[in-house]
């Protein structure tokens, strides 16, 4: 006793305003939680290194990748994913830009894409299209070049999305 | 920023032809799209691959007794159980490569770094993992084969069946290539040039959920796979069961590129491992893996290079050894020794033209399809020979292509190897694009740069993308493969509400066939689109496919839509049959818009809704009398045209339509550094009809990005053992968003007279950026010693090598003129 670790642990955490308590194994990734725990799937997976940020999610409202954090590290915290972001099914503006610049094709980026976009929003509202360069710089989408991904962040911000 | 110069067309268009919102956006916003790895069943194992660290070696032994041991393992598959319950995949080359024996694990050797040599099923994702390193595989080392041109000399032989490490060899040649020189007035010369292994890498790796039914022996398989009915004609004979036993669907898929196409090894272990264990199988493939062992691009090198050239600076020919590298097997080729040919002259009028060209196995990766597939090499070829040849005969390269472009008037044109190329107006293109980028200001900016301490150059790429194949062109590579023509699948039914629901047979990857699709039926039937629900995904078990079907080779456009199209004017035929007997009008008095089927400037009560015809047909019918039956639900199969190809003469219509690109960069190089900066950029597309305009520019957006990051970072770089450098992306640097530079676009529209809507494939883009890229680079070194760029990959230090000693370069270039 106490000289072996513990395989799981408990875990409480919010998950888009709703508290979850699970005990969860130690080694599992934040990611593989949310999509296989609890079939919140929107957030994905693009790689094993941490580069990609397709598995982009708010960890007390600032994005984290959720592929290069354990379960257990967020005990206690909130977490918003991509299944948060509307809740009601009404579309932010931001995701309503999305659509309307054509700022995705596959979509398999998109989820991560729009975490990291609406955290630059909630602290500069109005960013610049260098601004949202610098935020999405951990975001490959593979489809787009990113030309309308950054056309729509930036209409998001001017409002006029 | 977009120009758009309309050519006159007499399609008529509604829906087609605005840039719609497009529909698949909703669910994929909210995190709400399904892609493979979503799909759950109770039960299920998760695999994991244990994989080669070797890039080639003996398979000694491999003991999966301690993994079986581990709680929570289901089972283990290894190559010699494949080689026992699977027979070989079907390899599509003539001797030798014919002869190489694939299957779906390693059987006794291993022939690349990544190959999977067995498999492990268990409870969860992390105990696969953990059960795949108790794996014991004893291996003996055995030499590496990484280059190309070494694998000709056969010292080191990958497949033994073979006897060669050549898959595929022939000369093709078209005119007198040898007159064409000896009358030439300049020949110049290019001792090699290199066009490198890069892959699209799609964001979502591959993978597959396999259930096996014991009661029927069906497989369904959840899955990203791009190309279902050909991965079905692999898998099917290898599984030794008619193509009926497997049920192919998928949904969302997060990409594809090309790198979708070659998944039938992997996906035969699933359904081995599924029918063994009984129980739903999943596997997802790692990043990492995907990198080092799933689809590379081809590799190709091109030796001896001679162009014939007239004094007034018209090309007249050339000719080219070219050594392709396609990995450790041949699984699409040696179909990129073919392909390459819908592009045999590029945009240019050369009648006279040599290409010996051999196909070689090394120890890499495989290669598969990607984004441009083989014509991309090719004109990245013919694109290098115009730049050299301008830079070395001193002629402008913007005149040098005006002279040798095919013209305008001369479309519909037939290349010297029967490929016609069906319209298109490349000196306007290329007028377009320059003026994107200010072209009249180049030389005033040069010296501007030059104050800052930059070399500023600029570079024209000029590109084709040949869309819908005529998978016939593989018999000029083995006159005994039965393949021909294309088709494409499409149903549209009539529902009992009135819904208009269309099947397809595509297998989008981000494309908005959903979109697309619902504007050309909306047209049709004279509803909006909002009431015609376009199905997501592909599903086998429905009859709404073909032996072709998939998303690949730029053919939605032609294909895809066609089929939409075909079936739409089907239902609307009996629509209107239908409304006539009810309406007891003429069927010409019966038109439909705004969702009704009315009698044209009739009174307001000859008119019925969608949803009445939907019901009779469906719930309503005893009032039709016995010899009318219509039944408000068509499939129809485009089958495209294409005529038969002379396998003698090596000639015939490989290809149906030719978009052009033309892309234009103005690049800053750092002297100190080899670092290449955009600071211009234009591409200017012409796929005909634009079904819908924004969702064309995303396309070209797409194939730019693609072809900046593999012309100045992505490179599958390997050492001399075989072992992959560039794994994943922190090695493998794709564009992010800081990398890429502005993009101006511009639009052309020259409508396909073939095409059933006018409207061309696209999507690929032909490498257009590499292609500029290369020529930019070459440009803004000229002052630095005139350095000739002989790779299709530049990151900076070999933008530097090529600073500090542009001698070396040059020594791969002669000009011989009388």
């Amino acid at each position: 006793m106490g000289t072996q670790p513990a395989s799981s642990l408990a875990v409480s955490v919010a998950v888009n305003g709703e508290q979850i308590e699970e005990e969860v194994p130690a080694r599992r990734l934040l990611v593989h939680f949310l999509r296989d725990d609890l079939g919140l799937t929107g957030t994905h997976v693009g790689c094993d290194t941490g580069n990609c940020g397709a598995c982009t999610v708010h960890l007390n409202g600032e994005p984290v990748k959720s592929c290069m954090l354990l379960t257990v590290q967020v005990d206690g915290a909130a977490l918003t994913t991509i299944e948060g972001l509307a809740p009601d099914g009404e579309l932010t503006p931001l995701q309503r830009a999305f659509n309307e610049h054509h700022a995705l094709q596959c979509g398999y980026c998109t989820p991560g894409m729009l975490m990291s976009a609406s955290a630059l929003l909630e602290r500069n509202p109005h960013p610049s299209e260098d601004e949202v360069r610098v935020a999405l710089q951990g975001n490959i989408c593979r489809c787009t070049g990113y030309v309308n991904i950054v056309e729509a962040v930036v209409a998001a911000g001017r409002g006029s999305a | 920023m977009t120009t758009v110069t309309e050519q006159p067309t007499t399609l008529k268009r509604g829906y087609v032809g605005q840039s719609l919102p497009r529909r698949e956006d909703k669910r994929l916003v909210q995190g709400q799209g399904t892609f493979f790895d979503d799909v759950r069943r109770h039960g299920m194992g998760y695999v994991h691959f244990v994989r080669s660290p070797y890039a080639h070696a003996r398979i000694l032994s491999i003991d999966v007794a301690k993994a079986l041991e581990l709680d929570g393992v289901y089972g283990t598959i290894t190559g010699d159980e494949v080689a026992i319950s699977t027979d070989p995949f079907f390899e599509m080359s003539v001797e030798p490569g014919g002869l190489i024996e694939d299957y779906a694990l390693a059987v006794g050797r291993t022939r690349f770094m990544g190959e999977p040599v067995a498999a492990v099923c268990a409870a969860t994702r992390e105990l696969a993992r953990d059960a795949a390193d108790l794996v014991e595989v004893e291996y003996e080392p055995l030499p590496a084969l990484v280059d190309g041109e070494e694998a000709l000399k056969n010292e080191v032989v990958l497949h033994d069946d073979a006897g060669s490490n050549v898959v595929w060899s022939g000369v093709f040649s078209w005119g007198d290539v040898d007159q064409a020189l000896a009358e030439a007035d300049h020949v110049v010369k290019i001792e090699r040039l290199h066009f490198h292994r890069f892959a699209s890498t799609p964001l979502e790796c591959a993978g597959a959920l396999v259930e096996y039914d014991r009661g029927t022996q069906e497989w369904t398989i959840h899955c990203n796979h791009q190309m279902p009915g050909v991965g079905a004609i692999w898998m099917a004979p290898s599984l030794r069961v008619g193509i009926d036993k497997l049920r192919f669907v998928t949904q969302d898929i997060g990409g594809g590129f090309g790198n979708k196409i070659c998944l039938h090894p992997q996906f035969v272990v699933l359904c081995l491992l599924a029918r063994k264990l009984g129980r739903p199988v999943q596997w997802t493939e790692w990043r990492t893996d995907q990198h080092t062992a799933n689809a590379h691009g081809n590799e190709r090198t091109f030796l001896a290079v001679e162009v014939a050239v007239k004094a007034d600076g018209e090309m007249t020919g050339f000719k080219v050894r070219a050594i392709d590298d396609c990995g450790a097997f041949p699984r699409y080729e040696p179909l990129g020794c073919i392909i390459w040919a819908q592009v045999t002259p590029g945009l240019y009028g050369w009648r006279n033209i040599q290409v010996d060209f051999t196909q070689v196995c090394t120890n890499k990766s495989p290669v598969s399809p990607n984004r441009g597939y083989s014509r991309m090499q090719h004109l990245w070829l013919t694109e290098r020979i115009v730049d050299i040849v301008a830079a070395e005969l001193g002629l402008d390269p913007v005149e040098v292509r005006k002279r040798n472009y095919v013209k305008a008037e001369q479309m519909p044109y037939e290349t010297p190897n029967g490929c016609v190329y069906d319209s298109g107006d490349y000196a306007a293109a290329l007028d377009l694009a320059l003026d994107l980028i200010d072209y009249g200001s180049i030389e005033e900016r040069r010296r501007e740069a030059e104050g800052r301490g930059k070399l500023l150059g600029i570079g024209i790429g000029s590109t084709l993308d040949s869309g819908t194949n005529n998978f016939g062109q593989s018999t000029l590579l083995n006159p005994d493969l039965q393949f021909s023509g294309n088709n494409e699948a499409a149903a549209v039914k009539l529902d009992i509400f009135g819904e208009v629901v269309v099947t397809l047979g595509t297998v989008p990857q981000g494309q908005g066939h959903e979109t697309t699709a619902a504007q050309v039926v909306a047209d049709i039937l004279g509803c909006p689109p909002e009431q015609v629900n376009v199905r997501r995904g592909h599903d086998t078990w429905f009859n709404t496919h073909a032996g072709f079907s998939g998303t690949y080779a730029s053919q939605f456009a032609f294909t895809g839509l066609g089929a939409v199209k075909g079936a739409a004017e089907l239902l609307r035929e009996e629509m209107v049959q239908l409304a006539a007997f009810v309406l007891q009008a003429p069927e010409e008095s019966i038109e439909l818009a705004e969702g009704m089927a009315r009698v044209k400037d009739g009174p307001e009560e000859a008119a019925l809704p969608f949803m009445a015809l939907g019901a009779i047909v469906n719930a309503n019918n005893a009032f039709l009398p016995p010899d009318f039956n219509p039944t408000l639900n068509h499939r129809y199969v485009c089958r495209p045209y294409f005529g038969v190809v002379d396998t003698e003469k090596k000639t015939g219509q490989l290809t149906l339509t030719y978009a052009t690109q033309i892309h234009a960069a103005v690049v800053e190089i750092d002297p100190d550094t080899g670092e290449v900066d955009i600071v211009d950029y234009a591409a200017v597309d012409d796929c005909g009809v634009r079904i819908n305009p924004q969702i064309v520019e995303g396309q070209v957006h797409g194939a730019t990005a693609h072809a900046i990051g593999a012309a100045l970072s992505e490179n599958f770089v390997y050492d001399e053992d075989g072992t992959l450098l560039t794994a994943n992306f922190y090695d493998y640097h794709v564009p992010h968003a800081l990398d890429m530079p502005p993009l101006k676009t511009g639009a052309m529209e020259s409508p396909s007279p073939v095409a059933p809507l006018g409207a061309k494939g696209m999507g690929e883009g032909g490498g257009g950026g590499i292609h500029c890229l290369c020529a930019a680079i070459q440009d803004a070194l000229r002052p630095a010693g005139k350095p000739i760029v002989y790779d299709s990959c530049n990151p900076p230090h070999r933008v530097w090598s090529m600073l500090r000693d542009p001698g070396s370069t040059r020594a791969n270039v002669t000009v011989v003129s009388k």
